[in-house]
């Protein structure tokens, strides 16, 4: 391992790095918006959206990231509507990320017990209270999980950015790779820099999972 | 004779064609606990449910004092608010404290001052003996103490009466005495109520009239004494004797 | 008139192409299932041992497999074994070794879930009603973890299928790159990347969804 070699290029894996990180996290910001509009969108039952929702899901669920980057970017142009590189990235995570979180907070929401919705009408609640006060936050400490496992799996999935010539860590390996010939260190750096990046997010997924345990959400069962 | 609070006129309904009440009329005063008993699939859950809203009856009408309720979709949850209900199931909120669970309503849904709330709270959870659990998790708590957190968390609303959903059908035997001195403590103290139970010693000694419901209607009404001892219905008399066992001696 | 980018497509025997490149990547996610579902069996035994030391090393490969990126996977064995150990492995061999390496542990821990997730008291009324050992295993345990497994190892598979897409990037020829020589051919036809890209992602769409709609299904009948 030539430790010069990777002491020198550590500031082109940075940089790379956060070309991933900052793009991801705007897809997940956005994938969570998204998720959470079509969600409710299908819980509401507002007519058409929920439909539009429903099929939005299934398209972005059962087609690959690459495919939906190679549409945007390289298909989309041509019948004239253009994005930048940095547009698409987010769309695409988006796009994808949008339908995965979707999921996620309606399985919580699905998993809230009919009998506390109605324990919160016979205390008088309006509809709205009861599901701002007892059928959301349920939701949600449910859905955490869920919700974390996409976040990481979104980060994950920037891994194709490269392919609309961002400089993320792919394409920071990539060309390192095929400039210098030291794929081992280039790869090591790889792998080094997704476990710097993941490792937190995992870290915090499992402490709020836990403290959401210890309060006794998620628990309703045996309530 | 004290006021009319709640006047069932003959309600009916079914689920999936199925005729689950049939022609149900009730009436009952103020501070009156009356104690529906029958068999399983009488309908007298349906009953409790319809009275607040939770089904909506296909036929028939229901009054609350001088107010129509039944029919009404837009502001059903200001009939709710001065009707409590405790289910089974207790269904304490899992997420909240058990204070929180009681000020949610009252604030929430009445609007009322949190400091009030919070000081009547503590002195109905003294009544119920479980002061000291105000700022726990519900889960902690065991079932029967559950059930008195739901039984504070309605009466907090102050509501005009009381709906109790077989509320010790759940409970560990030893757990059902706890709960059901809190209903006749508040019996005692004048509350109006509507209590389905299959305690039927609980159900004499609270009852100041019985409802016996079979099949969607109801068979038999009178005081506990006469139900009890003299049923007149040889249905009622049949039902009540399949809480007694045979001797195997004979 | 200029002809509509779509009839691309219908020049020649290029639709075949297309669904030419679309089946090597199809040949690949099958090939993959097929391994994980065989090594995954292993793998979920494993998992279930007392041995901490086995435990151990079950838990690291599963991590591993959920914390690195597919891609950064393919790198590791396209490019880095043939330098670490001079295989100079092609791209499909690769994306095999990686897909199952992934699709093992994945496949793995959703057998074991499905084991798990039996209450010990099947096995003890099973044994109860005078079962032998065998007939506890055909008649109550097998068809459980059966009902439990088969919607997720079902959801698994289309997520293999839509992740072989990435071997794009490791140059082998399939549907995307396919569609890039079409492009490339007919460079007079503006419009054809975007009714190219836009059949590759319905084809995409028209062999996962099916997938995930008999999943939910059973996920429905068997809940």
């Amino acid at each position: 391992m030539d430790w010069s070699f990777i002491a020198s290029h550590v500031w082109d894996y940075a940089g790379g790095a956060w070309v991933t990180l900052r793009f991801g996290l705007y897809g997940v910001l956005c994938s969570l918006a998204l998720g959470m509009l079509c969600c409710l969108a299908r819980y509401f039952r507002v007519p058409v959206f929920r439909q539009i929702a429903a099929g939005y899901i299934e398209l972005a669920r059962n087609t690959p990231l690459l495919v939906q980057l190679f549409f945007l970017y390289a298909g989309l142009p041509r019948v004239g509507i253009r994005f930048s590189a940095e547009a698409c990235a987010v769309i695409g995570l988006t796009f994808l990320g949008g339908a995965y979180m979707a999921e996620a907070f309606r399985s919580g929401l699905d998993a809230v017990d009919k009998a506390q919705v109605e324990a919160g009408a016979c205390i008088g609640l309006t509809r709205k209270q009861n599901i701002r006060y007892v059928v959301f936050p349920q939701a949600l400490a449910t859905a955490a999980p869920a919700l974390f496992a996409n976040v990481i799996f979104l980060i994950k999935e920037t891994s194709v950015f490269s392919v609309l010539a961002m400089m993320d860590l792919m394409n920071v390996a990539d060309t390192l790779r095929t400039s210098g010939g030291r794929t081992v260190e280039v790869l090591f750096m790889l792998v080094a820099a997704y476990l710097i990046i993941l490792l937190p997010v995992s870290v915090i997924a499992t402490m709020v999972e836990r403290r959401l345990r210890y309060a006794g959400f998620g628990d309703q069962r045996s309530v | 004779m004290s006021d009319t609070i709640l006047r069932v006129n003959d309600i009916h309904k079914s689920f999936d064609g199925t005729g689950v009440l049939r022609g149900v009329s009730l009436e009952i005063r103020e501070g009156e606990v009356v104690v529906i008993v029958g068999p399983s699939g009488c309908g007298k859950s349906t009953l409790l449910r319809c009275i607040n809203g939770l089904e909506t009856i296909d036929k028939g009408e229901i009054w609350l004092r001088d107010e129509k309720i039944s029919g009404r979709v837009k502001d059903l949850h200001v009939v709710r608010q001065k009707i409590g209900m405790v289910f089974q199931s207790y269904d304490l909120f899992p997420h909240m404290k058990v204070m929180d669970n009681l000020l949610l309503g009252p604030t929430k849904a009445l609007g009322k001052p949190r400091q009030e709330v919070e000081r009547e709270a503590l002195q109905l959870l003294e009544r119920v003996d479980l002061k000291e659990k105000a700022h726990v998790y519900p889960r902690t708590l065991s079932g029967g103490q559950k059930q008195r957190v739901a039984l504070v968390r309605a009466m907090l609303m102050h509501p005009e009466i009381l709906l109790l959903d077989e509320i010790t059908a759940a409970l560990d035997p030893e757990m059902v005495s706890e709960v059901l001195n809190v209903v006749i403590d508040l019996a005692r103290g004048g509350m109006t109520m509507a209590i389905v139970t299959h305690e039927m010693r609980f159900a004499e000694a609270v009852a100041d009239r019985v409802l016996f419901l079979e099949e969607g209607v109801v068979l038999e009404e009178g005081t506990p004494e006469a139900f009890f001892h003299a049923p007149a219905t040889e249905r009622a008399q049949r039902f009540l004797q399949s809480f007694t066992y045979a001797s195997k001696r004979g | 008139m200029q002809d509509l980018g779509i009839s691309v497509l219908f020049k020649g025997i290029n639709f075949q192409r297309l669904l030419g490149g679309l089946w090597v990547t199809l040949r690949l996610a099958l090939i993959t299932i097929g391994l994980s579902c065989l090594f995954g069996l292993l793998f979920g035994l494993l998992m279930l041992s007392k041995r901490k030391i086995v435990q151990f090393f079950c838990r690291v490969w599963l991590e591993i497999v959920r914390f690195m990126p597919q891609l950064v996977l393919l790198y590791l064995v396209y490019f880095g074994f043939a330098r670490l150990f001079g295989w100079d492995l092609d791209g499909e061999t690769s994306a095999v070794i990686v897909f199952t390496f992934w699709g093992t542990a994945e496949m793995g821990d959703l057998i074991r879930g499905a084991l798990t997730s039996i209450p010990p008291h099947q096995t003890e009324s099973a044994a109860a009603i005078g079962l032998t050992k065998g007939q506890v295993y055909l008649y109550v345990l097998i068809p459980q973890t059966l009902r439990r497994l088969l919607p997720q190892a079902i959801n698994l598979s289309t997520r293999i299928i839509k992740t072989t897409a990435l071997v794009k990037m490791i140059n082998v020829t399939e549907v995307l790159k396919v569609g890039q020589q079409i492009i490339g051919q007919f460079y007079r036809q503006p419009d054809a990347a975007f009714w190219v890209y836009f059949v590759i992602f319905l084809l995409y769409f028209l062999v996962c969804w099916p997938f995930s709609l008999l999943a939910k299904q059973l996920e429905k009948r068997w809940a």
